[in-house]
């Protein structure tokens, strides 16, 4: 790039050094870790030649099917659940006269993500276990799908609620003005502008809830193991390549995910 | 700004049935956090006050042994109290840890986040996605990468060997290195996205005038860019720090159970040690902790706030 002149004032020498070493130190790790998942030996740091054996192997494996399909059960419930209740509180508490109670709820709302996992973990674990011993009621799954909604409600409210925050108020006074009725200004006006919002929060409270190792460890009873689970499961043995194999497949997903919602994002401001 | 008007009766009245709207949209989600996120909290601090049941659980009877074990240790046979700082030497480590993280996160993702904010729009975007991928990609799976790296029979020894630098291999897993290289590894995106959404900000036309005024580059950057970018780096630091002073993941997988930090210490007292109460105690103890440092920070952005 041949700018010079101001952008050049902007630059602090050694600076782009870093980042680059930055950009490596992060993504070396991964990359090393996926290119041995084709590994063909079954030695897990001896190189021996590419194959898809591993993949294969993990694909053929049940406790690797009865995982998938607990993690996809929990991920889909817990995003359902959350996505859909944050988008109705970000309506009620963004862009409204203050009402009271609204700074608490925020609050509520936000708490997740300010008390660390392990935290939420034992004292979620300590509320099943007295709700089944006092009240001998146990969800099976559903305690993890409970536990999972709670820390992806404040993930899916954010970028919901910075979706609307951006939005322009004269769109919809427009509607109002042309005599729209409000549930129609809401549906033909409101809801298609903000549903980037939507969709980004939906796909950060999937990606939270699919790789959530912590509370899941503690909370998941027997029969309730999850890929992380059953990736950490794998390390308590003589490892394969195989850990290799799902542990690319669980990344590429969450890259996948990321990549798309920002892509959304970025398309729809252009 | 000029008063608003007097509300007619008409409009308070539709303001109220806004505000009941408003609250109706709002309970489901606050609900659940409340009753599975706030309640079960509650529980723990009532717990932190009970006495453990032999295998695992609470026994409903009061006691503040909980707390007292946190820095005692009953002697077995004259039943005095003795001080016992085990714990607190975790805590202590964890703390440290935490902190060296912080400021070598600080340290290189500075750098970085203002390499990203003055890069061409188009590029930062590319930028902001590289950071983001990682942050939200399993952080199991990614300390499970370290891991295999600095083990023993790692890429990094089996290449120092292959190059006939060392004869056996360093040990670098279950070290204490291991750990904050590990947590270093985790929480970086967490330093960098707040430092880059603080300094994408910032008017490069002051950086203009400072030139113009015969600043040098550093006095540049430690005079205009670093205070401009105060409350950025103060919310990449708790980032940071908070996440770091509870990890559990980390010293998992990189400590091998030698090199205890918070997070593992409560998750035994819940598994093997069956001391829930004990457990719980650390929790809120841990909690406390957080709780102190986000109170500064909110102290210290009210007080920014006035100034800016």
């Amino acid at each position: 790039m041949a700018e010079r002149g101001p952008l050049d004032l902007k630059t602090q020498p050694g600076f782009g050094k870093v980042a680059l070493l930055c950009l490596f130190l992060l993504y070396a790790p991964i990359l090393i870790l996926m290119i041995f998942s084709v590994n063909s030996g079954s030695i897990i740091t001896h190189w021996e030649g590419v194959s898809l054996h591993w993949y294969g192997a993990a694909l053929a494996d049940g406790d690797f099917h009865s995982a998938a399909r607990n993690t996809m059960v929990i991920a889909v419930s817990a995003t359902v659940i959350a996505t859909l209740t944050a988008t109705l509180a970000a309506i009620g508490m963004t862009r409204v006269k203050p009402w009271r109670g609204l700074g608490a709820a925020f609050m509520v709302i936000n708490l997740p993500l300010m008390v660390p996992e392990i935290v939420t973990a034992i004292a979620t674990l300590s509320f099943f276990a007295l709700v089944a011993g006092k009240l001998g009621l146990n969800f099976g799954i559903g305690n993890l799908i409970i536990a999972h909604t709670v820390f992806c409600i404040p993930f899916a409210y954010m970028p919901i609620r910075a979706r609307l925050e951006d939005m322009d108020l004269t769109l919809e006074q427009a509607a109002a003005d042309l005599y729209a009725p409000p549930w129609q200004t809401f549906r033909r006006v409101t809801l298609p502008l903000m549903m980037p919002g939507v969709f980004s929060g939906m796909a950060l409270a999937f990606i939270v809830s699919f790789d959530d190792f912590t509370i899941t460890q503690l909370v998941a009873g027997p029969g309730q193991t999850t890929l992380p689970l059953y990736i950490w499961n794998q390390t308590r043995r003589p490892m394969t390549p195989e850990i290799n194999a799902i542990s690319t497949i669980l990344l590429l997903i969450s890259i996948v995910v990321v990549t798309a919602s920002a892509l959304i994002a970025r398309r729809r401001k252009a | 700004m000029t008063a608003p008007p007097p509300a007619s009766p008409r409009e308070r009245q539709a303001d109220r049935s806004a505000a009941r709207r408003n609250r109706w949209l709002t309970g489901p989600a606050v609900t659940i956090v409340a009753l599975f996120g706030i309640v079960p909290l509650l529980i723990v601090l009532v717990y932190s006050f009970l006495a453990p049941a032999p295998y695992g659980g609470v026994q409903w009877k009061f006691s503040t042994d909980a707390y007292l074990n946190f820095l005692f240790q009953r002697d077995i046979f004259s039943d005095a109290l003795q001080f016992s700082p085990a714990f607190l030497l975790i805590y202590l480590r964890s703390f440290v840890f935490a902190v060296i993280t912080t400021l070598i996160c600080l340290a290189l993702g500075f750098p970085t986040a203002y390499f990203m904010a003055t890069r061409p729009p188009e590029q930062r975007n590319w930028w902001v996605l590289l950071i983001t991928i990682p942050f939200w990609s399993n952080l199991l799976v990614r300390t499970l990468a370290i891991m295999f790296i600095i083990r023993d029979e790692g890429l990094i020894n089996m290449a120092l060997m292959g190059l006939g630098l060392i004869d056996k291999p360093i040990t670098m897993l279950y070290t204490n290195f291991a750990i904050v290289l590990g947590l270093f590894y985790s929480f970086l995106p967490f330093m960098v996205l707040p430092l880059y959404s603080s300094l994408e900000k910032l008017d490069f036309r002051l950086v203009e005038a400072a030139h113009d005024l015969y600043a040098t580059r550093r006095q540049v950057l430690w005079r205009i860019v670093i205070p401009m970018s105060a409350p950025g780096i103060v919310a990449g630091c708790l980032l940071v720090f908070i996440p770091a002073l509870g990890a559990y993941v980390t010293p998992l997988i990189l400590g091998g159970g030698t090199h205890l930090m918070i997070g593992d210490l409560i998750a035994q007292q819940f598994g093997s040690g069956r001391n829930w109460p004990l457990g719980s105690a650390q929790a809120l103890i841990l909690m406390a902790a957080v709780l102190v440092a986000l109170w500064v920070y909110v102290r210290n952005a009210a007080k920014g706030g006035k100034h800016g």
